[in-house]
């Protein structure tokens, strides 16, 4: 896979931008402010890191990023689509062309082979039996796990399973990364590999990445910029230059 | 997603769930062979009843008659232009003409007369009719004991049982068993029948005619025949247990003779005295023609052309069209029963996705997230139900048939029980094995709308977060 030269040539251009985006739940009498008033902006090309503790509202912020949750108000513009304003069809291709994710409990479809969960997108994009194989055979190998193309997710390690997921999540070439807490469920050493991968794809694809993490080291050592939420609202805005400068990977 | 792809996909998750969706596709295999095993006895006793009927001669044939003969005067509506002594005579080239018609297989001659039969020295009077050598399918000599004629001039006769009961003597009381016709049958077939009868012998001379008659339409000869009394050997070929002649009435026969020899004995036919005031040829006279249709739907054009040809017609068109009526009522009436267990069985598919949406609520939200739209997901649960309607159709179509052939066995071997003939009353033609198979993926497809739409809907932040 090559870097999009179309990405390549926007790199300094805003990929994402929110203004005073808010999303609240009602739960009985009592309404939760999730996301309450972020207004964000995301370059083409960067890596961000979403930071928070647990219900600071990272994660609702990234699922209105991805399409997946209409906000109560505001708004979330990524290339120039308004989500708020498009329909549940537009949002699905929105998702399906777009946005690759990629998430804590890597979410790969326990019936299906690692294979068969990798080319899904391909089916929904209505893309040909045999270029959908080319296709998740490539993937596969990009991350590793062409070996393991026939096995079903149950019979792989945590590390596999996400480096499966991040193969779905690249199947569609996206120029959207958004990871949800993509190391959660990792060991340390496995979780240094997912974000070694998830940061070459950052670097040699040009894909922007949002990641969602409560752990400051790991945002330190892989996004360029990281972005702090506490009760729904944007409380720090904080550039990572060493990572900016190319120092920060080699740290352990 | 592409038609390939749904159904791999619709498939592989029916495997998921072995046992369940298993179950759910025996329902609606059992409503699918309920439907069809309720619609094809239908159709079977429809088919059964057509056969015997058709068979029977009742329905392809057509009585034709002379305007002359006034006892088949018609109503008023169809009076025709001519008067009945101006009306055309059925003779040899009219019925040749009648059997070029199109669409009929055979005209012949009714002849029929009553004149007595002796039998070991007894005389018996009864009526007596010509048989064409097609008779030989007719329903009614199914039961035959013995043979039909050996051939159409053979001087053979088939006996009706209860002639053959007056012959041997034996009466049957009513509420009593009738006697059984092989039976009669045993004492009777070989014997010799002595035949009397009236017969119109060949003109000796010519009369001419007076010379203010010359100019009439009647030829200038009138034809003279003599009227001789003769008899004729028969020998008993056959018993009929039933009547072929229950259309007739009281004109019906109970000898029968073989149509060739009927018609070379030159019998007096009340025809022939009616036309006795008029001139006619050497060419016989037919009191009335058989015409037999190549099927019952073209009795209608062919009674129209005869009667354009001045001829009066008669059929029992009618009561077919009712009988159709009558087995289109029972057929909705049967589908509709059998259909109950398809209901039943629609009731089982919406429980099954329903469960399927709350098992897999995780893996629709996993799709939506990764882009199928609610299309997608909506069509992936009408295929599923879809698979289990088509699986279920084609389960129960050979389970119906299954079920009838069963039914059939069984019921045939209880009328060979009561020597009776096998009757084959069950019949799954083409066009209900795909309706079956169409109708239970449609059903399929309904009772998928609810849950495919309720699976759409799904919030994938929801769905994602379901464990």
């Amino acid at each position: 896979m090559t870097t999009s030269p179309v990405i390549a040539s926007t790199r300094t251009t805003a990929a994402i931008r929110s203004e005073n985006l808010c999303r609240h739940y009602r739960m009985g009498e009592t309404l939760i402010r999730a996301v309450d008033g972020v207004s964000l902006e995301v370059r083409a090309g960067e890596f961000v890191a979403l930071l928070g503790s647990s219900g600071s509202g990272k994660s609702s912020v990234l699922n209105l990023i991805a399409g997946l949750d209409h906000p109560t108000s505001g708004s979330v513009i990524v290339q120039d689509r308004d989500l708020a304003k498009l329909s549940r069809e537009e949002l699905a291709k929105y998702r399906l062309h777009v946005v690759g994710m990629v998430f804590q409990s890597f979410n790969l479809i326990a019936s299906m082979t690692v294979a068969e969960n990798v080319e899904l997108p391909l089916r929904f994009a209505e893309v040909n039996r045999s270029r959908r194989e080319s296709l998740a055979c490539e993937a596969l190998a990009r991350v590793g796990l062409r070996a393991r193309m026939n096995h079903r997710p149950s019979e792989l390690s945590g590390g596999e399973q996400q480096r499966a997921a991040l193969a779905r999540a690249l199947i569609m070439r996206p120029q959207l990364l958004l990871a949800d807490e993509p190391t959660g469920n990792l060991d340390s050493h496995t979780g240094t590999e997912i974000m070694d991968l998830v940061g070459e794809f950052n670097q040699q694809l040009g894909m922007t990445v949002v990641m969602v993490t409560h752990e400051r080291a790991l945002a330190e050592r892989y996004a360029q910029r990281m972005l702090f939420l506490a009760d729904g609202k944007l409380v720090g805005d904080e550039p990572n230059f060493a990572v900016q400068s190319g120092s920060a990977r080699g740290q352990p | 997603m592409k038609l390939p792809d749904l159904t791999e996909l619709a498939l592989r998750n029916l495997r998921e769930s072995m046992l369940r969706n298993s179950l759910t596709t025996v329902g609606i295999s059992v409503g699918v062979a309920s439907l069809v095993a309720m619609l094809s006895l239908g159709i079977g006793l429809q088919q059964l009843v057509s056969r015997r009927l058709v068979k029977s001669g009742l329905f392809d044939t057509v009585v034709v008659t002379s305007r002359r003969d006034l006892r088949f005067t018609e109503r008023d509506q169809e009076r025709p232009a001519q008067t009945p002594g101006e009306s055309p005579v059925l003779d040899e080239s009219v019925r040749q003409e009648i059997e070029r018609l199109p669409n009929v297989l055979e005209a012949y001659p009714d002849i029929r007369f009553v004149t007595e039969l002796r039998f070991d020295d007894k005389p018996h009077l009864t009526m007596i009719s010509g048989l064409p050598s097609s008779a030989k399918s007719n329903d009614a000599f199914e039961g035959l004991q013995g043979s039909f004629f050996s051939s159409d001039t053979a001087a053979e006769a088939i006996l009706q049982k209860s002639f053959a009961e007056e012959l041997l003597g034996k009466t049957t009381a009513p509420g009593e068993a009738e006697p059984n016709v092989a039976d009669l049958a045993k004492p009777l077939l070989g014997k010799k029948l002595i035949m009397r009868y009236a017969q119109r012998a060949a003109p000796s001379t010519s009369v001419p005619l007076r010379p203010s008659d010359a100019s009439s339409e009647n030829s200038a000869v009138a034809t003279a025949y003599s009227v001789i009394s003769s008899e004729q050997k028969l020998k008993i070929v056959g018993i009929a247990d039933l009547d072929p002649e229950t259309l007739r009435g009281p004109t019906r026969a109970k000898v029968f003779l073989p149509l060739k020899l009927a018609e070379s004995l030159h019998v007096m036919q009340p025809s022939d005295l009616r036309e006795i005031s008029r001139a006619a040829s050497n060419q016989p006279l037919y009191s009335a023609l058989s015409v037999r249709v190549k099927n019952p739907a073209q009795v209608q054009m062919v009674e129209d052309a005869i009667k354009k040809m001045g001829f009066t017609t008669f059929s029992i068109l009618d009561a077919t069209r009712n009988l159709r009526q009558v087995f289109v009522v029972l057929d909705m009436f049967l589908g509709i029963f059998g259909s109950l267990a398809l209901a039943v069985a629609s009731i089982g598919i919406v429980n099954t996705l329903v469960m399927a949406i709350l098992e897999r609520r995780r893996e629709i939200g996993i799709m939506k997230a990764i882009g199928a739209s609610d299309i997608e997901v909506k069509k992936l649960f009408f295929a599923e139900a879809g698979a289990m309607g088509v699986l279920g159709g084609i389960v129960g179509v050979i389970l119906g048939w299954a079920i009838g052939q069963v039914i059939n066995l069984g019921t045939n071997a209880y009328l060979k029980r009561q020597s009776l003939p096998p009757e084959h009353f069950w019949a799954v033609p083409w066009w209900l094995v795909l309706s079956a198979i169409s109708f239970a993926f449609i059903v399929s497809l309904v009772s998928g709308l609810y849950p495919a739409g309720r699976a759409a809907r799904l919030d994938p932040v929801q769905a994602l977060r379901y464990e």
